[in-house]
């Protein structure tokens, strides 16, 4: 009854083929973004914004090039923290070195220099599939990690190899407060996810697929496999450049090399895979999934244990959570092996139904 | 199936709404003490001690004297697992707590991350023993109180000692001493020390880094045996310390060739290696063992009334007296605080950070605490937010540690000119300047 989409007739090519085809789409998408641009900076705390929201909306950026990469073109990566820190290094080196260089466009070349190192330690993808490639670029994930520590011209000669910035702004306007850099990352999110969603709808997207699905029948049929998989790389590893660039400048504002260690690069597989491989919704509830869960059974459980009078400890807590954490991505694995984004739109097909099912 | 999902939404709001209500209710007369700690993670080891000082001094201050000139104290712990990120959330979720006094990072790596966000906050963070080493400039870091030293001031002290067991630092000519750090901002601090060192003493410095958390030092210690070096200095933390020494007991390098830093030169580094590291040594900043009288008192009033946080027994090793004393400092400055701007409230982050910077801590006052011996004594001022630099080096005998060396002081004259040009380049950076004469009135 609700999402029904009998009436709704497409009388020409352009009106099939825009982004959202159904009109209850169109509005929900108009009431969330309404929500997230209106709503959510006029409530939220400061807290909420600087803890949750921000690391969510970035991570959520980061989780869509991953998605990219792994969901749409198959190409395992392990090396998602390694692209992050050269995005983030390669845009504070341009931030740093160039007296008054903006950060949007420090932000994208960051980027660019990630897409370079993607592309470059994309190169065994040519050879190399499956779990062979993870293995191959978990050696960009070591690269990165003993280049930013190592070679002190990327920290700018920082004698502990810990940098920051300040002073960020864009157009004159202050990236200071919790809000302007929520909105900020919101907005850089809203145009990348815009981006990609055309991207892996285009043909370039349908190369990435077919490649994912059956690289040799891929090759008959005319698609280059070089270029699919290396473009896939590119953007994949610029997205992820961009969203580190933000996690060091926006979220951090001070990082070491630790702060993208491998572990980052295997909640950001996680996170596609939870979320959902090959859809721009699934690194969505990916991210909310992989960074908000920690926090909330967090400070959640010391409440609901108290419930019945047992006091837990800051160590149980955090093992609980560990346990807990694991215990749901088994089950979610096992009940819904697509991600978030299948049950999503297993939703979508019920409601089409409703009241009726048949 | 229906209804037991109903019970459980029901429980789950239920806790939710007692969670709101008791942080609403909290807003009485009480000075909050945010703990960012880590019981978890391969630093838990010895994390853990630490942060029970830590819990067991606030306990006692509120159990003996009734919190400071009658306003209590409170504490959170936070577990940040040692991860930049999570203790960047437990700050953002405890800075805006009411009566909200100073945040203790415990991470040299969130340490760096707040460095950026307490002057924007106005909450002081304070650093013992770790942090940024040019935070001791408090005209430039207005926030930041790394007190009783840094990694320079560590450094430093290591070679003075190192000079005199070997009959004079010139001695030193020809010598070739390794630094086995953790390869992160924490054992990469002290190295522009010790190269400063090098050149004025001649000696030849060999930096060996061990890959974070530390538990592969194979290849590290292959280069030992290789160089066979005069000295080694480690500069470990965690489960990295223990592996050190049973690496050196395999390589058969000189334990008693072996000086740690103060956050290597605690039980949980020592107990497992056993004999294996009877001789080694480290430099410490505070005693041990349970004779002092706050040790004591910790004993009567809070694990006495069975309120203590951890076993019994390790009351008193050397990273719980070190927490012991962190918060010993962190109380002091809430009432040098309250001697200024009215006793018996509570204070905000800004008068804490003014109580911070006025710490005057002599032996008298030190002994009153129940800190006599424990500690040396200890005096900021706006130019100075260390407040004292001596430590003392201590030796493990395979069932405790003994003190080995006379106090030092790190040398005023190598460190002065560093810590300036450090702090200079730090607000070149940020396009800041020092804070002038009327700033430190405030």
């Amino acid at each position: 009854m609700l999402y029904r989409e009998n009436g709704q007739f497409k009388t020409s090519y352009r009106a099939d083929q825009q982004i959202f085809p159904i009109a209850q789409d169109r509005i929900a998408l108009a009431i969330i973004l309404a929500i997230a641009f209106i709503a959510v900076p006029m409530l939220a705390s400061d807290y909420l914004f600087r803890a949750i929201l921000i690391p969510f909306v970035i991570m959520a950026m980061a989780a869509l090039g991953v998605n990219i990469l792994v969901g749409y073109c198959g190409q395992i990566s392990l090396g998602s923290g390694a692209f992050m820190a050269v995005g983030a290094y390669g845009a504070y080196n341009f931030f740093v070195r160039f007296p008054g260089m903006p950060l949007i466009p420090a932000l994208i070349l960051g980027g660019l220099c990630a897409t370079f190192f993607g592309i470059l330690f994309g190169l065994p993808s040519l050879r190399v599939k499956g779990l062979y490639l993870a293995v191959a670029t978990l050696a960009a994930q070591f690269f990165s990690d003993w280049m930013f520590l190592r070679i002190k011209w990327f920290t700018n000669n920082s004698d502990s190899g810990s940098v920051s910035v300040n002073n960020l702004q864009v157009f004159g306007m202050p990236i200071e407060s919790a809000t302007s850099k929520y909105l900020f990352c919101l907005a850089l999110l809203v145009v990348v996810a815009l981006l990609a969603k055309n991207l892996v709808r285009g043909a370039i997207g349908r190369e990435w697929m077919a490649i994912r699905d059956m690289d040799v029948a891929a090759a008959v049929i005319g698609i280059r496999p070089m270029y699919a998989k290396l473009s896939a790389f590119a953007v994949s590893s610029f997205i992820v450049g961009m969203a580190g660039a933000l996690w060091a400048f926006v979220h951090l504002s001070a990082w070491e090399p630790a702060a993208f260690s491998v572990e980052i690069s295997f909640r950001l597989l996680f996170m596609v895979i939870i979320g959902g491989l090959g859809s721009i919704m699934g690194g969505f509830f990916g991210a909310a999934f992989i960074v908000v869960l920690p926090i909330v059974l967090n400070q959640f459980l010391p409440a609901f244990m108290g419930i019945f009078g047992i006091e837990v400890s800051t160590a149980g807590i955090s093992h609980a959570e560990l346990m807990i954490f694991g215990a749901l991505i088994v089950w979610f694995l096992i009940v819904e092996p697509h991600g978030l984004a299948k049950l999503w739109s297993t939703a979508k097909q019920k409601l089409r139904l409703w009241p009726f099912p048949h | 199936m229906k209804l037991s999902k109903l019970v459980i939404a029901a429980a789950v709001i239920a806790a939710g709404a007692s969670a709101v209500t008791t942080s609403a209710l909290a807003q009485a007369k009480e000075q909050f003490f945010p703990l960012l700690s880590y019981r978890t993670g391969p630093y838990a080891p010895n994390g853990v001690p630490w942060a029970n000082g830590k819990q067991d001094y606030i306990k006692m201050i509120n159990a003996r004297d009734g919190g400071i000139n009658g306003v209590k104290l409170t504490f959170e712990e936070c577990e940040t697992g040692y991860a930049t990120d999570r203790g960047v959330e437990c700050y953002e979720r405890l800075k805006s707590r009411p009566g909200v006094t100073l945040f203790d990072p415990q991470a040299t790596g969130i340490t760096f991350a707040l460095t950026e966000k307490a002057p924007v906050d106005k909450i002081p963070l304070m650093t013992l023993g770790y942090g940024l080493s040019v935070a001791q400039d408090g005209q430039a870091f207005k926030w930041n109180f790394p007190f009783m030293g840094s990694y320079w001031t560590g450094a430093d002290i290591l070679i003075q000692h190192l000079g005199k067991t070997n009959g004079g630092l010139d001695k030193l000519k020809g010598k070739k001493i390794a630094l086995v750090y953790h390869d992160s901002p924490f054992g990469k601090e002290p190295i522009p020390l010790l190269q400063e060192r090098s050149k004025m003493h001649g000696f030849e410095l060999q930096l060996l880094p061990v890959t974070a958390p530390g538990v592969e030092q194979k290849a590290t210690w292959l280069q030992v045996r290789q160089s066979r070096p005069d000295y080694v200095l480690l500069w470990g933390w965690g489960v990295m310390n223990s592996t050190a020494l049973k690496e050196a007991q395999a390589t058969g390098y000189p334990r008693d060739k072996m000086y740690g830093v103060w956050w290597a030169g605690a039980e949980p580094d020592v107990r497992d290696v056993g004999d294996g590291a009877k001789g080694y040594n480290a430099l410490t900043l505070n005693t041990s063992g349970q004779q002092p009288k706050v040790i004591q008192d910790i004993l009567k009033h809070v694990h006495g009334a069975g309120q203590g946080t951890g076993p019994k027994d390790e009351v008193g090793s050397v990273l719980y007296t070190r927490g012991v004393i962190i918060q010993m400092l962190a109380v002091e400055s809430v009432r040098r605080a309250q001697e200024r701007f009215g006793k018996g409230k509570v204070m905000t982050g800004e008068q804490v950070r003014w109580g911070m910077e006025n710490l005057a801590l002599d032996q008298k006052k030190l002994d009153a605490l129940g800190f006599s011996g424990v500690m040396r004594p200890l005096s900021t001022s706006c130019a100075d937010h260390m407040g004292s630099t001596w430590a003392r080096v201590h030796t493990w005998d395979g069932a405790k540690w003994n003190f080995s060396s006379d106090w030092y002081q790190a040398d005023e004259q190598i460190l002065k000119p560093m810590v300036k040009a450090g702090a200079d380049k730090y607000l070149a950076d940020k396009k800041m300047t020092r804070r002038d004469a009327a700033d430190c009135q405030s």
